[in-house]
């Protein structure tokens, strides 16, 4: 951008309700008119160069460092990668469904908190609401029950997380391999008891998520929505999978750009673009490039790539999502909110099944085979899907580490639907008022995106709105958080 | 969790992974064996909204956290209702997790924040500065006697909306978190 001269600049630093840093930068001309909107996230760098050295049997509890919200994606796709180091990475079935029990259960109180918590103020009360009413307290005072399933659902997934990795900090349930520990039958019977409730919450809040869009489909439709390619893992039969399966991609017309690629060469198919004004790299699909190559993950990606998912009322729903774009991939930002309820009815679904499998009473808990000295695993996290890659020396340590990050992935797509907003809610709008600047965040938060920041010490972290006029002086500052 | 003995929970937060951001879990770790009966200790990475179903079970909520405050080694204040419950992240204010225990668990728990000074948060590493380990051994044998008495009410009156210094020589300002 180079003239720069006659716009004016505004600044929402960070967005509120994502995770870690991110900040939004509009610049308009004297008219208002929107000529650039970006999302910029601060994703703090270095952590590939903090494991380099460390041993590498310390990577899955180490890499949880990372992220205090996806601890559990990182602990997994980190485990899948040292499996292979050790020639483990054909587990056994107790193994495999602890790892599963623990990632359905991170997978439900991930998409319970963003869904009740964090998107629903938005949904409950319209987008450009009183900022002092909309927020998760404004939904705790009218809509009470829908606050406590979301604390309660919230807190069961943590009470899955806790009984499967040992603990909610730090876990340490995936060791290389295998896992250190199965399912008592205590903890199972525990629970058991939720899971009808539990169910019927998870149910609920499909409908919430499905009535709301078909019921506002004509304002959802177009808003900071375009079409673009959707990459998730799937199981060989085309199954809807989070733990294991190749790679998919396709376009935004469902065709298939690949399928089935192997998650060891990954590299063959995904490339990085840096771009000089974000810290984040820009992934995109190599075949294609990168102007058109970048591509969506997460819950709408997940179920529009898949053929089905092996839950009935979960594929139920799936189908039924399916049929508003007569079959065809839905391309509408604001879907992701009703794809992620759909996953959310599936993980309970697991979770139930689980629970009931005597496989996780079972004590064959590790395998071990031919060492390697470089392995890739790949898991979709809640955000979307997850690329740890490693290589070791000799001696054990770690030597190179990549990491792509759902949010990493999700970053152009993020961008696009903030110039999108932009252009159709601010351009030429005679006053920015906050609600028209939370429309760029609704477009945001509909991503969930988790910006590998978990640092939050008290006294951190405000909402900072900047207005530069067109020769870059401010001229309006507004704080919040 | 044993609700029917302890009436006290701390709940201590932050990532040990990011140097001073690991404080509130470290301050678990130091506390370990010498919590007095009926006191529970909860370590998390953040603080979030399933929180308030914990908090509702007890007479007695402290949040410990690390602090970017002016106040060193820490500030110990009495937490109102309906303050700050505006939200920014995933994690929440200790603030909105008493207001959610009271809106809807209809629990009014005393809610105390415990924020001790921290220094170097924007690294990773599993360590605490020398600074912040001092402070937070501060923090702890400030913490202790109280929750022996469980006289939280009456400190945080003395010290009103200032922060405890334990060398006496000075008393600061608490920010709002």
């Amino acid at each position: 951008m180079t003239a720069t001269t006659d716009l004016k600049k505004i600044v929402i630093e960070p967005v509120t309700r994502v995770e870690g840093h991110g900040k939004v930068t509009i610049l308009l001309d004297e008219e208002n008119k929107v000529q650039q909107a970006r999302l910029h996230i601060v994703e703090f760098r270095g952590f590939e160069r903090f494991i380099q050295g460390r041993p590498y049997w310390e990577l899955p509890v180490l890499v949880q460092r990372l992220c205090g919200i996806c601890p559990v994606s990182h602990h997994l796709a980190a485990a899948k990668a040292v499996d292979r180091l050790v020639g483990g990475e054909e587990l056994t079935p107790t193994a495999l469904k602890m790892r599963l029990l623990m990632h359905h259960g991170q997978f439900f109180q991930s998409h319970a908190l963003h869904f009740f918590h964090l998107a629903s103020p938005d949904l409950l009360f319209g987008f450009d609401a009183d900022v002092a009413i909309r927020n998760v307290i404004g939904v705790a005072a009218k809509f009470p029950d829908l606050a406590v399933q979301g604390v309660m659902m919230r807190k069961y997934g943590q009470e899955i997380i806790k009984a499967t990795s040992g603990k909610k900090i730090h876990g340490t349930g995936a060791i290389p391999g295998g896992i250190n520990k199965n399912l008592s039958i205590a903890e199972r019977d525990e629970l058991l008891k939720d899971i009808d409730q539990m169910m019927e919450w998870g149910r609920g809040a499909v409908k919430i998520a499905k009535d709301y869009t078909v019921e506002n489909l004509e304002k959802l439709a177009p808003f900071g929505s375009f079409d673009s390619n959707h990459l998730a893992i799937v199981k060989p039969d085309g199954a809807y999978d989070i733990y294991d399966g190749g790679l998919r991609a396709i376009d935004s017309e469902g065709n298939k750009i690949f399928d089935h690629v192997d998650n060891q060469v990954y590299n063959d198919y995904i490339a990085e673009e840096v771009r000089p004004w974000s810290y984040m790299k820009f992934p995109f699909i190599k075949s294609i490039g990168p102007e058109n190559g970048w591509y969506r993950v997460g819950p709408l990606a997940r179920i529009n790539s898949c053929d089905f998912i092996d839950t009935p009322e979960a594929e139920a729903e799936r189908k039924a999502f399916a049929a508003v774009t007569d079959g065809k991939p839905c391309n509408v930002s604001m879907g992701y909110h009703w794809a992620r309820m759909i996953e959310l009815l599936h993980s309970i679904e697991k979770i139930q099944e689980l629970l009931n499998d005597p496989d996780l009473q079972g004590e064959d808990l590790v395998v071990k085979g031919e060492r390697r000295n470089e392995a890739v695993g790949i898991i979709e996290a809640p955000r979307g899907t997850l690329f740890h890659h490693y290589k070791i020396d000799d001696n054990d340590q770690v030597v190179m580490a990549n990491l792509i990050v759902s949010t990493t992935s999700n970053n152009e797509p993020m961008n696009r639907a903030v110039q999108k907003v932009a252009a159709d809610h601010i351009s030429g709008v005679p006053e920015i008022t906050e609600g028209l600047l939370n429309h760029v965040e609704v477009a945001i938060r509909a991503y969930d995106p988790c910006l590998s920041c978990a640092t939050h010490a008290m006294g951190q972290m405000p909402l900072t709105v900047e207005l530069f006029d067109h020769a870059g002086e401010l001229i309006d500052r507004k704080s919040k958080g | 969790m044993s609700a029917d003995r302890a009436d006290v929970l701390l709940i201590c937060y932050g990532n040990p992974g990011r140097l001073d951001d690991g404080l509130g879990a470290a301050f678990a770790e130091a506390l370990q064996g010498m919590a007095p009966k009926g006191v529970e200790v909860d370590v998390d990475y953040q603080l979030t909204v399933e929180h308030a179903a914990d908090a509702a079970e007890y007479r007695y909520v402290i949040f410990v956290d690390a602090s970017v405050g002016d106040c060193e080694p820490f500030f110990f204040r009495r937490l109102k209702l309906g303050e700050e419950v505006t939200f920014s992240t995933h994690s929440v204010k200790p603030e909105a997790v008493l207001a959610m225990a009271s809106k809807i668990f209809g629990a009014e728990p005393e809610g105390y924040a415990l924020g001790i000074r921290g220094y170097e948060f924007n690294e990773f590493g599993e360590f605490l500065s020398p600074g912040a380990t001092k402070n937070m051994t501060a923090a702890l044998q400030f913490m202790l006697p109280m929750l022996e008495k469980r006289s939280f009410s009456e400190v945080a009156a003395e010290y009103g909306d200032t922060a405890a210094d334990l060398n006496g020589e000075m008393k600061c300002k608490t920010e709002s978190m």
